[in-house]
This record gives structure tokens, sequence and C-alpha cells, in this order.
């Protein structure tokens, strides 16, 4: 058995710095805009529901070297139809690639140089729309559209700092309904949406730095109020290499706490690929004396009871076998996570050759029954395999098993080259699968459809003045006036931390009485489904001034609250008169306090929870009619008395 | 202009100088906003004089502004050159010949992914090298006559398109395909119909509306539609090869006097006017819809008659319409005149003395309507009776720019206006029908709800 990584929990920074571990981030948050991109469809108009279906292919274009780009070669390979399901309300030709695009949204491009000039990008003075391309149907043009705002940004971290490559700006692609077979289905609702991208440098050395470097991007994002939030509104992918291995991207990670396992599986997996590519070496084996046969085996498996290779059969399809002379024991050797090789084998069958129904493969290490000994004897006899041999059979209609031979071998024979270059595809236990090959740098072609577009020093120092202040600079601030812990962060993260300042100012309030307010009780109200939306800034400042004015009400804030929510036309200045003149007097509150007080004496000999038990009785009774506070003094010195 | 300066006026061009960089350095620029480092690239002739455009090594572009730059360092210099692969068409002594003629268009362009340009690829060896599907249906032969916009197609290009045609006809190609933009397709597809008669084979006119460089393109597709008509369909007209359905699915075969662009932009621009399409044309088959087309011949008899009066004009009629316009014609030396008037044929009263005039002068006047769809009728309203006895012609369910081209090919042949109205309303290739089908104008344009029931059940 090799000798792996450390399990996931037992992996210590030291571990990573021992295997060279360097990972960035990219980071796809859609901003919130009333209409999409390029075009004058509203955004986020999403539904499953959907009108007519375009079918399109894509084709590979040259690049200018005359070759196809290795993605782009692989997409051809796989000969898809792309099935695109619109609704009429989200999608209009622009989606479709009928119409022209349109000016690039002001609005979207506002808040991309807002949120890059929070996170100290260097701005471009003139944006110049490229094409991106992506074959894989996700974008009906075979492109995204994409800009860049700034280039070189930063963000502080710990002691240091983490260096931002680029700010994109860049319209959303599809997304897939079904891939199976040849046949690809996306929906289009998303298709436009205007997001942007930032990229890290691959600066941070562990998994779990990865995902507190997100967490400040998502929270500094966020802090403008300018970007969307929820289910798929952002999306992370993450960038990993170790010593020896490449920079492999690992796409569509939906939550951040997701990240630090998915980096581990990766380190993990490109660890394994080396280990075999040595074992390999020390074979004897190399690319130039790589070697490997395929045959037809159709009739040697006809009468297998093995229940793929029996369906295989009845649908007629062709069964091959393919021997790897000299790989004994590389299929099974471990990658990920309870995954071995032929997994990554597997993934390429799947992907590449459309044979979508698994188990796709059947390799001759397999611990499983499967077919029988005197099958793979005969098979290991027409392909002239010796013991030292491994074989993979794989079966689907002849083009695609022809596909999927060739691409068995070329994967098998990558292992010689250690950790090829791939996209994979973040998975919900923390493993990653393959994607597709990694797009070269010649994918990027200048958009002709529309004008380079100035950004003129005027729109520049217009949006400077909403820039908020960063992130880590109030979380600094807020610990200083006192702010409890868990509250920082959701604080200094809202777009409305601004206004949190200014109103403590204005009303001399206790910060955390009014952090309390805006940002803990409201989620409560929320909860109780409450139409919080109903306080405007307006609404929190008169309840705000009463509140510095008469602070007995802040005890009862929340039957407040209920009153202004179930009243027609409700006021904060008019309901608080309306309890004002409620104030309880001095002999009222004793003689109640006596007897709570009597009763407190009966129920426990704890004098603290005495204390709890009539502050309780006592609120309850007197809610809005005395401060808390005052209150508080008068139990104290009762029950002081008492004792 | 400098190739070291490509597209740079000053000041731009004067910082470029003044920093000893140009075109193709690999440069570092100190500017205000932070420094930058890439390639710089042409700029395009159209874009303002005081950006610099970059091109990072992260495959993006952006523009420098040239005021907040301090300074420029070349790093080094890498002149790219683009080209197109070209890989040999291969022969089969048993495929079909077909030639491919090429006007210019969309359909025979790519662009040079480093500076934006569009450049022509159309040898036989470029079209293989992106489409090799062609070679599976034929040996393919192209000879480029123009490399022009489809806007800058006119009589000159057309005369020398008919002769080739004529030339490739004598030399027995099994048919023509023709590479054209796609805006004025149908002008030209119309002229071919008059200037090319009693062809052996068919001439199929293609274009694309996405460039070849565009995965989504829908050249491939059109070619490959094109040429498969052309080697194998036994229509021997001039048709209209384009997209059915914005899908990738089948394509169109128009008669190329009843066709039009429809839509600025749709893939599925083309549609049939006035009747339906001949064919439809998918990788597999091509399925007529009608019967009445002229079959393919073994001969090569084909007539080429390139007559062209340039003095033609189109007045396309608006309320309130002055008789200046008209009279403005006149007084130019115009001989004819198509009108694409209102609803059945017509136009208002203050235009009438110019008509009057046009009629005394001896212009030819011919009426067709900008529904588009339908005919003339100058019988039903007062106004088509007495714009008749102003020497109006009425002319049928001509299209506006069919007439147009056809009244320019008869006043090429002949002064004698009865002679000129005889060529006018004999139909030669369909561009007059006796009968409009009941079904083409709702197939093709319309049935709001019936349309959507129908794309809910097929969905595409």
């Amino acid at each position: 058995m090799p000798v792996l990584l450390k399990p996931f929990e037992e992996m210590t920074g030291d571990d990573y710095a021992q295997i060279g571990l360097k990972a960035g981030l990219e980071i796809h948050q859609q901003l919130l805009t009333e209409k999409k991109l390029f075009c004058r469809c509203p955004a986020a108009r999403y539904t499953e529901e959907y009108d007519a279906e375009i079918l399109r292919h894509m084709r590979p274009t040259l690049s200018e070297l005359g070759e196809y780009d290795g993605t782009a070669l692989m997409e051809f390979k796989t000969k898809k139809e792309i099935i695109y399901q619109i609704n009429h309300e989200s999608v209009c030709t622009y989606e479709m690639d009928d119409t022209p695009p349109f000016e690039i949204n002001p609005q979207a491009l506002d808040i991309a140089l807002e949120i890059a000039m929070l996170m100290n990008y260097k701005l471009v003075s003139e944006i110049h729309i490229a094409r991106k391309q992506y074959l894989d149907g996700s974008i009906p043009t075979g492109f995204q559209r994409t800009t860049i705002v700034g280039i070189d940004g930063w963000i502080p971290y710990k002691d240091r700092k983490i260096g931002l490559i680029q700010l994109g700006l860049e319209e959303d692609a599809c997304r897939e309904v079904s891939d199976v077979g040849h046949l690809r289905t996306y929906r289009t609702d998303r298709l436009g949406m205007p997001l942007i991208e930032t990229v890290t440098r691959p600066e941070m050395r562990t998994p779990q730095e990865v995902a507190e470097v997100a967490n400040i991007l998502r929270w500094l994002v966020r802090s403008t109020g300018k970007v969307r939030t929820g289910i798929g509104a952002a999306r992370q992918d993450v960038n990993v290499s170790i010593t020896g291995g490449t920079r492999i991207e690992i796409k569509g990670v939906h939550r951040i706490p997701l990240i630090p396992r998915l980096i581990y599986n990766e380190a993990l997996r490109q660890y394994a690929l080396l280990q075999i590519r040595s074992e390999l070496h020390k074979r004897g084996i190399t690319e130039q004396t790589f070697r490997a046969e395929s045959a037809d085996v159709s009739p040697l498996v006809y009468n297998s009871e093995w229940e793929p290779i029996r369906q295989a059969v009845a649908r007629k399809e062709k069964v091959f076998a393919v021997n790897l002379k000299g790989y004994r024991g590389i299929l099974s050797h471990p990658t990920q996570t309870g995954k071995v090789f032929s997994k990554e084998i597997s993934d390429r069958v799947r992907v590449i050759a459309c044979l979508t129904r698994l188990p796709n493969i059947l390799t001759s290490e397999s611990t499983e029954e499967t077919i029988d000994t005197y099958t793979w004897s005969k098979i290991r006899k027409t392909l002239k395999a010796t013991a030292r041999d491994a074989l993979i059979l794989v079966w689907g209609n002849e083009r695609d098993v022809q596909t999927a031979v060739q691409e068995i071998i070329i994967r098998a024979q990558e292992a010689l080259v250690g950790v090829p270059s791939e996209t994979r595809q973040a998975l919900a236990d923390g493993t990653n699968g393959f994607e597709r090959i990694l797009p070269g740098p010649d994918r990027m072609y200048p958009d002709t459809d529309l004008p380079p577009l100035e950004i003129t020093e005027e729109r520049i120092e217009r949006l400077r003045k909403n820039v908020p202040q960063p992130v880590w600079e109030r979380i600094e601030k807020y610990k200083k006036m006192g702010l409890p812990e868990h509250v920082l962060i959701p604080i200094a993260a809202s777009p409305l931390a601004p206004f949190f300042e200014k109103v403590c100012e204005d009303y001399m309030l206790s910060p955390k009485r009014a952090a309390n307010l805006l940002f803990e009780k409201t989620k409560y109200w929320r909860r109780r489904g409450w139409p919080v939306k109903r306080i405007g800034q307006e609404e929190w400042r008169q309840l705000f001034a009463e509140l510095s004015a008469n602070p007995r009400f802040w005890s009862c804030v929340d039957a407040l609250a209920e009153e202004f929510f179930t009243a027609p036309q409700a006021d904060w200045t008019a309901l608080i008169n309306k309890h004002k003149k409620t104030a309880a007097d001095e002999a009222t509150l004793q003689s109640a306090l006596q007897a709570v007080a009597g009763e407190a004496q009966k129920r426990f000999t704890d004098s603290d929870k005495r204390h709890r038990y009539i502050m309780g009785k006592m609120m309850e009774q007197f809610r809005g009619q005395v401060e808390g506070g005052k209150l508080n003094e008068m139990v104290k010195k009762y029950t002081e008395k008492d004792e | 202009m400098e190739e070291a300066y490509k597209g740079y006026r000053d000041p731009a061009l004067a910082v470029l100088k003044e920093n000893k960089v140009r075109v193709w350095s690999d440069v570092e620029m100190d500017t205000s906003r932070g420094n930058f480092k890439g390639i710089i690239l042409p700029r395009s002739e159209t874009a303002d004089e005081r950006h610099i455009v970059l091109k990072l090594h992260n495959g993006y572009n952006i523009g420098v502004a040239v005021h907040t730059i301090r300074q420029i360092r070349e790093i080094s210099y890498k002149k790219a050159e683009y080209k197109i692969p070209e890989k040999e068409f291969p022969y089969d002594p048993k495929k079909p010949n077909v030639k491919l003629l090429g006007t210019g268009g969309t359909i025979a362009s790519r662009l040079d992914y480093r500076t934006g340009a569009v450049i022509p690829a159309f040898s036989p060896g470029e079209l293989y090298g992106s489409v090799p599907e062609l070679a599976d249906i034929c040996n393919l032969e192209t000879e480029k006559l123009y490399g022009v916009f489809s806007e800058n197609m006119g009589p000159e290009q057309w005369i020398a398109t008919a002769e080739a045609i004529g030339r490739e006809i004598e030399k027995g190609v099994q048919g023509i395909v023709i590479g054209h933009g796609t805006d004025v397709m149908h002008h030209t597809a119309a002229i071919l119909s008059f200037m090319v008669q009693n062809s052996p084979v068919p001439i199929v006119m293609v274009g694309s509306q996405r460039s070849s460089d565009r995965p989504s393109s829908d050249a491939a597709l059109n070619l490959i539609h094109a040429v498969k008509t052309t080697a194998e369909s036994d229509i021997a007209e001039t048709l209209v090869c384009m997209f059915g359905p914005t899908s990738d699915q089948y394509g169109i075969l128009h008669r190329g006097t009843r066709v039009r662009k429809m839509h600025s932009s749709y893939r599925s621009t083309f549609r049939t006017i006035g009747d339906i399409p001949l064919a439809l044309v998918d990788r597999e088959k091509i399925t007529p819809l009608r019967s009445d087309y002229k079959r393919r011949r073994d001969d090569r008899d084909v007539i080429i008659n390139t007559a062209f009066e340039e003095k033609v004009s189109i007045v396309y009629y608006y309320p309130n319409m002055k008789p200046d316009i008209i009279d403005s014609l006149i007084d130019n030396g115009y001989r004819g005149i198509v009108i694409a008037g209102t609803g059945l044929g017509h136009v208002n009263k203050p235009v009438y003395p110019a008509l009057k005039r046009a009629q005394e002068k001896g212009i030819a006047v011919y009426m067709t309507v900008q529904t588009l769809w339908g005919y003339v009728q100058m019988y039903v309203y007062e106004t088509g009776r007495e714009l008749q006895q102003l020497g109006v012609v009425p002319a049928a369910n001509m299209l506006p720019e069919v007439a147009y081209v056809k009244l320019a090919w008869a006043l090429g042949q002949t002064d004698d206006l009865a002679r000129v109205k005889e060529i006018m309303l004999t139909p030669i290739a369909g561009e007059i029908t006796e009968r409009e089908p009941y079904n083409g104008y709702l197939i093709y344009q319309g049935g709001i709800p019936e349309v959507e029931a129908f794309l809910r059940k097929i969905k595409r």
C-alpha cells in the first residue's frame, strides 16, 4: 500500500508547506442590476418553465497557429447536440446569438469599478470587450463576453497582502439541466447576468487560508450592497498545485466551507499521481516506451452474466479491451479519498466519449465480482497480456467506443507526465472529477461587435464617493467601540454599516444597543414573518430619536415593533406617545416588586436565579413603563436589603 | 499610415514615438493609475486618439489613456503574423465538381484574433481546413471574383458574376455556389435570375450571419447545405440557401426572385415572400416542398444576358410625399422608377403632377407594394385607376427590389416602353406568380397563438 498524505483532520501548515501547496481563488459574483449585461432583458428572472427550445452545435475555430485549442478539440470529439430551453420573459434574441450586443450595462460597469476601487485594483483607462471561448455550449455564442476593469489589486490578510490578478466584468452562462450521451441541455434564464470575476494570486498556503480569504472577499463585495446574494449568486473556483504537480482549476464550489476539504483532496490526488509516475518510471516505462493495445472482444463476453456487460450485449453494443503494458496495480492506486486511478480514466470516457451510463469501464483490478476468470483469461490471451499488464474493458456504440479506447490510452499515457492539465469539477463529497481539458491562453479574442469604452476620471471620482470603508478597517473600529465578537463581521460586511455609524453619532446611542437593534432584532423579526422592509432609513431615524429621548422603551422594542408592523399606518413617535403616559410610578413598582420577590423567595435559594426571576416577572408586567437599567437597580437594592 | 504605428494618431502617436516604442512592442508602462505590462496592438482607425491598446499577458486587451502615461519601456518586440492554415482539398474522381465563386461578405472572412481585423479566408485549402465535411460531398474549386462587403455589390459585379457563371457552365460543372454578403444577397439573387437563364445546373447563393471565427457560426452549416444542394439537387434555378430556423437543423432553398432578408441579425433572416420556399436541405437530404421548379439537365445551353440600365431608382412612398422627389429623378435623367406604394399600390394626389411629367418624358414607372405580401391591385380604389392613367404600371406581386433590378435589366435591353412592359410582366424566374398559396403568409409570418402552440409542441 503506497504511503499517502495524512488524513485531512491531521494535516498541519507544515505538512502543506512540505508538499509545496499553492492555492488561489476565482470568485464569480453576480451584481445587483435591473438588467442583464449586454441586453435589456430583466436580471434574475429565474424559472424552470420554458416556452421553446433551440438546437445548436459548437464548432471549434482554428487558432492563429493553425491548431485547435485543447478544450476545443475535446469538445469536438464529443460531438454534442446542445439544446437551449428558453423562456420569453428572461431571454431575447441577444442571448441566442441572433442579435449583436447592446452597449454594456452602465449600472453593472459602475458597480464593478466601485468594487475594483474597494480591492485596491489599478483601473484601466479604456475597457475592451473580449470573447473568451467556451465550446461546451454553456453560452450559445460559443464565447463569453468579458472585460477587465482593473489589474493588480490586493487585500490584507494576516500579516501579509494577498495579490489580486485582475477584476473582470462578464456575462453569466447557462445552467446545465442534463448531459446524457450526445445530448446536453441548458436552461438559459441565468445567461447574460452581469457578474464580476475576482482572481487572486496563488498565495494561500493551506486549505483553511483559502476559505478565509474567500470569506473576506465575500464580505467586501457584500458591504457595497450592490451584489446579489442567495444560492448561486456567488460561485468559487479554486486552483491548486503542489511541488512537481500542475495548476489544476476546480470549478463550481457553491459554499465556502467546502473549500478546505476540496483542496486537500486535490493535493492528495496530485501527490498520488506523482507517486504513480515514479512507480511507472521505476518499472522502466516512459513516454517513449509506453505501449498499449486494444481489440474488439465482443464475442468473448457475449454470454457474460455481469449486468452492465449483459445489458451492453443486449443493446448490440461493442465491447473493447485495452491492454496497458506493465500497468498492473496502477489502476487501483488510490488517488482521492475513496477513489482510485481508474476513476480518472472512467471520467474521461464519460465526458469525452459520451459514455455516460455508469459503470462505463471495467478493469482487471476490480475486486468486485464481475466477469469470470475464464473470460478474463480469454481476453488476456487475445491481447497477449501478461501478469504484469493491466486491462480495461469499455462498451458502447462503435463510434463512441473508438473514441473511448483512444481516450483510455491517452489518459494512461498521461500518468507518465504526472498531473495532466485539466479543469475539474467540485463534487459534494469534497472530491473532484474531470470536467474538461484546460483551455489554452489562445482562447481570448477581441470582440469586434463593440467599440472600446473610455473610463473617464469624472466617472471614477463620482464612483469613489460610494466606495465603502474596507471591511478590515471597520472590524477594528467596531472592536474598539466594544461590539461583541459575533456581530463584528456581519455589521462590517453590511451595506447598512455607514448608516449604523451615523445614527450612533447623531443620537448618541450605545453602539451595542444600536447594533443589536439594527442587525439582530431585525433578524428575529424577519423570522417571525414581520415586514421589516417597512422600516426604511427615515423610520429607523425616527425610532432611534425616540429611544434616545425615552430610553425606557429600549426594553420593549419587540412589542413596539409588533404594533408597528400590524398597524396599517404606523409611526414610531405616535406609538411611543401612546404608551408614554403609562409610565409606572415608584409606589406601583415597589408594591409589585414586593409580591414578586416574595414568590421568588419561595422558589429559589440561589440569589442570581432569584434576581433573574424577579427581573423577568417585573419586565413582563412593566415593559415600556420603566427603563430596564433603572428597574435593575431597584431590584438589586431590594434583594440586597432582603438578604 | 505607417505599419509601426498602425491606427494611431496624435497625441497617442507622439507618445509612442517619444518613448521609442511601436506596435508589437512588449512594454512596461508607468502611469498615474499604476504599472501595466503587455504588447502594444494596432488601434482601430475609428477609435479615439487618446488611448494606446495593450494586450496584457492574460489575453485581455485594455486601453491606456496617454495623459496618464509617464514612461514606456520596451522589453522586447514580437511581431505577430496571422495566417489561415491551408490543407489541400482532396480530389475524388467519383465525386461531382462544384465551383465556388466568392464575392466577399462574412462567409468568406475570418477575424484576425490579435487585432480584431477581418481578413479573407476563401481558398479551397482554407475552407477545407475549417469545414472538412465539404470533401465528403464534392470536389471543390474556388475562384475569388471580389472581396467586397455586400453593400458594395452593384451592376459591375453582377455582370461579371453572371459572365463567370456562364463560363463555368460551359466547362460543365455540376453546379455553382456563390459566397455573398447577406445584406443585398436578395438583390444579387434576383438579377442573376434574370441575367442567367435556362441554366442546366443549380446556382446556389450562400452567406452567413455569424462569421466563421465564432464557434456558433452558421457559416459551416450553410456552406455544407449549399454545396450539397449544388452537387446533388435537381433544382436548376438561382437559389438562396440559408438557415431555416435559428437552430442548427436545416436550411431553406429560396427562389432567387422571391426571397428577402427580413431581420438585421437573426440567422434565419431570409424568408420567401408571397410564396412558399422550394425545398429544405439538411446534412442528409434535400426535401422539395413543391414540384414546379426547373430540372437539372445534361446540356450546357445557358443564356447569359447582362443588360443593365443604371438610371433606375426605387421610391419608397410615405404620407405627405411631395412631387419634388419624383421631379428630381426626372431632372436627373432617370429612365425608370419603381414605387413601393401603400396598400394595394397607392401614392397621394400631390405626387400626380410629377407622375404626369414622368409619363410625358417616357419614363417607365412601375408600382409594387410595401406590404411585401400580396399583389398590386389598382382597380379596387379610384386612386389606383387614376395612377394607371398617369402611366404607372402595376407589377403584380413582384417584390420592390426585384422589380428594381428587373426594370434596370429590361431598360438595358430596349428603349421601347411597350417592350419593357412585356419584359417586366412576363415572369421569367417566378418573380410574378399567378397564384399565392393560402398558407405561405400564415406559415411564415403570423398566427401568433397557433405558432406559439406549434412551438410549444415541438419546442424548437
